[in-house]
């Protein structure tokens, strides 16, 4: 125990005896929590209402606060739990928390997934919660034998008496564990102590997604329910004239058609009926100015802005040394809004009734879901339930609300349950995109061909500006500028700017956000400075990455796996890039082929992460592969185009990903790292658009400067 | 009414006859392992098995597959115990897994009219069924162990 760090007791951890005869431990919950929990008793168990409970079969039970959208933490939060209370894997189980400001994320400040936070945000608390547990269960245990707590160690699921070998299972200790005082101390291991953490533990969900019966929320069913699609106007800030909806109603199955906030909503016995009688709507928009918007306009919008934007970074003069320079290197660069196109469409269920509202939604934001809900209600927070179900893929988009809002008005209008489901149309064409930007790239490069001076003038609409408002800091929004405001180049002046344009197009969070776009344009652009100096593009990070080793040594990684440097079969290249983002940090290589007939072609990418301690080395692979494959599809085929101020595609004919035939072979190389853990389910994002950007530029000599690539 | 085989079993069911086989099986028999993805037979997710055959249950309209036997993934095996399955467990394959159902129908009907395929032939009959995740390089893996699962227990 000597190197185990020791951690205060905090207040909210508290213990109880619950009714089945269990321990339950966890911070404390609000009344809606309990009501909901106390409606999930079981007669043998007790009320599984915390971080925590262990029922007297063994059955450790962890609640997870965050949403399960692929990224794995449903296990990776029950590996912390159950690291430190040296729970036996094999009983351990997880379950979706109920919404609860004791499930705030700490980074977030709220009940929501995102940002790559979860592990980050939970780290201590829940690891804490487990060996609160652990330590009770010790006490309880030593109580039983009447022996000196410290004559007894835990081990895998049991309570062992060191020198008479005599042990417990924590299921037979709960009754006495739950009447044991708090521990007034808590010890957590040191990372060198750690058994579960740090395996490739099988995730506890692939069961349940390899039979059926995982439940995402459009696979959500009600006694009563009825199943609704709604028609929004196609011009973003569109309002509606008129509508007959004498056809839609004639449609057997159909049961009514009103109007909501975002449109018309046609609800039936199922969603087939409800989308014919979708079909046979007749309406008439007022489609507003919004109507003159097309990708001409916003992009003179942000060309006209660019040269005007808030300095968020300025070190050195940049500027005058730009002036100054008769050779210096300058280049445009842009990219396209991004549709988040996750494989379910957005849809809820929500019961409003007089005496409270629940809703069943896969959903990153449990807290902001329960705040529409309210405020579309009326209910206290008290009376909106939350219930989080599977997502079939997250990436920003089910941080919004738009879908809760639909289920809970339509719900009120029809006094029964109602499930809102978006066809994949609605998902393309209303969705919150990634911004697209505008960059005006500068370098002036010093006789040693390193850069002297760096300038990139970001325009583009801001994300923060509709969400968060009060997060916007003199007209800078900090999502644009991340990875092109850190930039981790020893450049002795650098000057970054970003200037607000908000031409109409709703945008929003998109898988690893600004650095999703700022890594391609800042790690394109210094390739093509490393071409203009003849160095090679690693040596020439090198040279840079001065004081950066976590760069540098993802950087070294990558290259020293994917072979850099070494002979390749003709016609193929091989491109680098490396980014922060999330306090985590990858380097990639892409090995690319170039054919005029066959367009491009990504052979292998090999990934080399640091993301601080590792909790499960299989999970993080599968982040990287996932984020290769998102970034992929966006640098090779994605862009969202606006035109008569209305999104061009619609489903994914024109809005295609990437298959299995066009999947590289990706290798994931983890460092090693006792850092605080960093995020994973984003950072593999950033840095495969300009790996495959530069090693096209290899291959033809031209660089890339707009996604997505096209030779 | 049309009659259908599902799961071996016979299901009677009052619907409009155009209606897509995908809604029948979600909303009138509660079978919601299979999933609505694009509607239009571009992304796999409501894949099923149409003796034997996968099929984009999205656009089969119910009365098509009249007296046909339907094979959605809660009939694949009472216990998740298929060869693909277990694979697909063995290889961690899913993430968020809204596109797995789909994915291990494909999969199965794959190794049934091919019980040794290349990697070309994985992609050829794989790329039909889109996972947004990028569980890709692990399905791959998963079919070849199913394969060799498959192999050895004709063998023994």
């Amino acid at each position: 125990m000597s190197n185990r760090m020791e951690v205060s007791r905090r207040t909210f951890l508290q213990a109880s005896l619950a009714a089945g005869g269990g321990l339950l431990l966890g911070f404390e919950l609000g009344p809606a929590a309990h009501a909901e929990a106390a409606s999930a008793a079981s007669d043998t168990g007790f009320e599984p209402n915390a971080w925590l409970s262990i029922a007297d079969d063994g059955t450790v039970t962890v609640r997870v606060a965050s949403s399960e959208m692929g990224q794995g933490v449903m296990t990776a939060i029950p590996m912390l739990v159950a690291e430190e209370l040296d729970a036996n894997w094999k009983h351990v189980r997880a379950e979706f928390a109920p919404v609860d400001p004791a499930y705030t994320n700490p980074r977030l400040r709220s009940q929501a997934t995102g940002g790559s936070t979860a592990v980050r945000g939970f780290w201590t608390s829940v690891r804490e919660a487990g060996a609160a547990a652990r330590e009770m269960l010790l006490a309880a245990a030593a109580q039983t034998w009447a022996v000196d707590v410290g004559e007894c160690r835990t081990d895998a699921g049991k309570v062992v008496h060191t020198a008479s070998g005599r042990s417990l299972e924590y299921g037979a200790l709960v009754a006495t564990a739950a009447v044991q005082p708090l521990p007034e101390l808590l010890f957590l291991k040191d990372p060198t102590e750690f058994t579960l953490v740090g395996q490739s533990l099988p995730r506890l969900d692939t069961p349940a997604k390899t039979d059926g019966s995982a439940v995402f929320g459009q696979d959500v069913r009600l006694p009563g329910m009825l199943t609704a699609t709604v028609l929004r106007c196609p011009v973003f800030g569109g309002k509606l004239r008129r509508f007959d909806a004498q056809a839609a109603k004639r449609i057997a199955g159909v049961r009514e058609v009103l109007q909501i906030s975002s449109g018309i909503a046609v609800v039936a016995d199922g969603f087939w009926p409800a989308n014919l009688g979708r079909d046979a709507l007749s309406v008439e928009w007022d489609e507003g100015p919004g109507a003159e918007l097309d990708d001409d306009i916003i992009r003179n919008q942000f060309r006209g802005a660019v040269t005007g934007g808030r300095v968020v970074r300025n070190d050195g003069d940049a500027e005058a040394m730009l002036a100054a320079a008769a050779d210096a290197l300058k280049a445009v660069y842009e990219v396209p809004f991004l549709a988040h196109a996750c494989m379910e469409p957005m849809n809820a269920t929500a019961d409003v009734r007089k005496d409270g509202c629940d809703i069943w939604a896969p959903t990153q934001g449990q807290t902001a879901t329960q705040q529409t809900a309210m405020k579309l209600t009326g209910l206290p927070a008290e009376k909106v339930r939350v219930h989080t179900t599977f997502l079939g893929g997250g990436f920003g988009r089910r941080s919004e609300v738009d879908f809760i809002a639909d289920a809970v008005e339509i719900s009120i209008a029809v006094g029964r349950p109602v499930k809102v489901i978006w066809t994949r149309e609605d998902d393309i064409q209303h969705d919150f995109y990634r911004p697209a930007t505008y960059n005006e790239l500068a370098a002036v490069l010093g006789k040693n061909g390193l850069p002297q001076a760096w300038i990139h003038r970001i325009a583009g609409p801001s994300i923060l500006a509709r969400r968060f408002p009060d997060r916007v800091r003199d007209a800078a929004d900090f999502t644009n500028i991340e990875g092109a405001a850190n930039i981790p180049y020893a450049i002795p002046n650098v000057r970054v700017s970003y200037a607000m344009v908000n031409p109409g197009v709703p945008v929003g969070f998109w898988r690893s956000v600004g650095s999703s776009q700022n890594a391609f344009i800042t790690e394109c652009f210094l390739d093509e400075l490393a071409a203009a100096a003849g160095k090679d593009p690693v040596e020439y990070r090198r040279a840079l990455l001065v004081g950066h080793p976590r760069h540098e040594n993802v950087l070294e990684l990558a290259a020293r796996k994917s072979g850099w440097g070494s002979p390749l079969p003709p016609g193929r290249y091989r491109g680098i890039a490396v980014a922060e983002s999330f306090a985590s940090f990858v380097a990639q290589v892409a090995e690319v082929s170039v054919d005029a007939q066959q367009g491009i072609r990504v052979h292998r990418v090999v990934c080399a992460v640091d993301c601080g301690v590792t909790v499960n080395p299989g999970i993080i692979e599968a982040q990287m592969e996932s984020g290769i494959v998102y970034g992929l599809t966006a640098a090779l085929k994605g862009q969202i185009t606006i035109d008569r101020g209305r999104v061009r595609q619609s489903n994914f004919n024109d809005y295609p990903m990437l298959t299995i035939a066009e999947m590289p072979s990706v290798e994931v190389h983890i460092l090693p790292s006792r850092e605080d853990p960093g995020g994973v389910g984003e950072p593999g994002t950033p840095p495969i658009a300009p790996a495959v950007a530069n090693a096209v530029f290899a291959a033809t000599g031209r660089p890339v400067r707009r996604l997505p690539v096209r030779l | 009414m049309v009659s259908l085989i599902v799961n071996g079993e016979s299901r009677k069911l009052d619907i409009e006859p155009s209606t897509p086989l995908l809604w029948a099986l979600r909303d009138a028999l509660a079978l919601t392992g299979t999933k609505y993805g694009c509607g239009i037979a571009l992304c796999g997710a409501c894949t099923v098995l149409v003796e034997g055959q996968p099929a984009r249950a999205c656009v089969t309209p119910v009365s098509s597959v009249a007296g046909k036997r339907i094979t959605t993934i809660e009939g694949l095996s009472r216990t998740g115990g298929h060869a693909v399955q277990r694979a697909w467990v063995a290889e961690d394959v899913p993430q968020c897994g809204f596109c797995q159902s789909g994915q291990i129908l494909s999969a199965v009907a794959l190794l049934e009219r091919n019980p040794d395929p290349t990697d070309a032939d994985i992609n050829a009959a794989m790329s039909v069924v889109l996972c947004r995740c990028g569980t890709y390089q692990r399905i791959r893996r998963a079919i070849r162990v199913a394969a060799a699962d498959k192999a050895a227990a004709e063998r023994s």
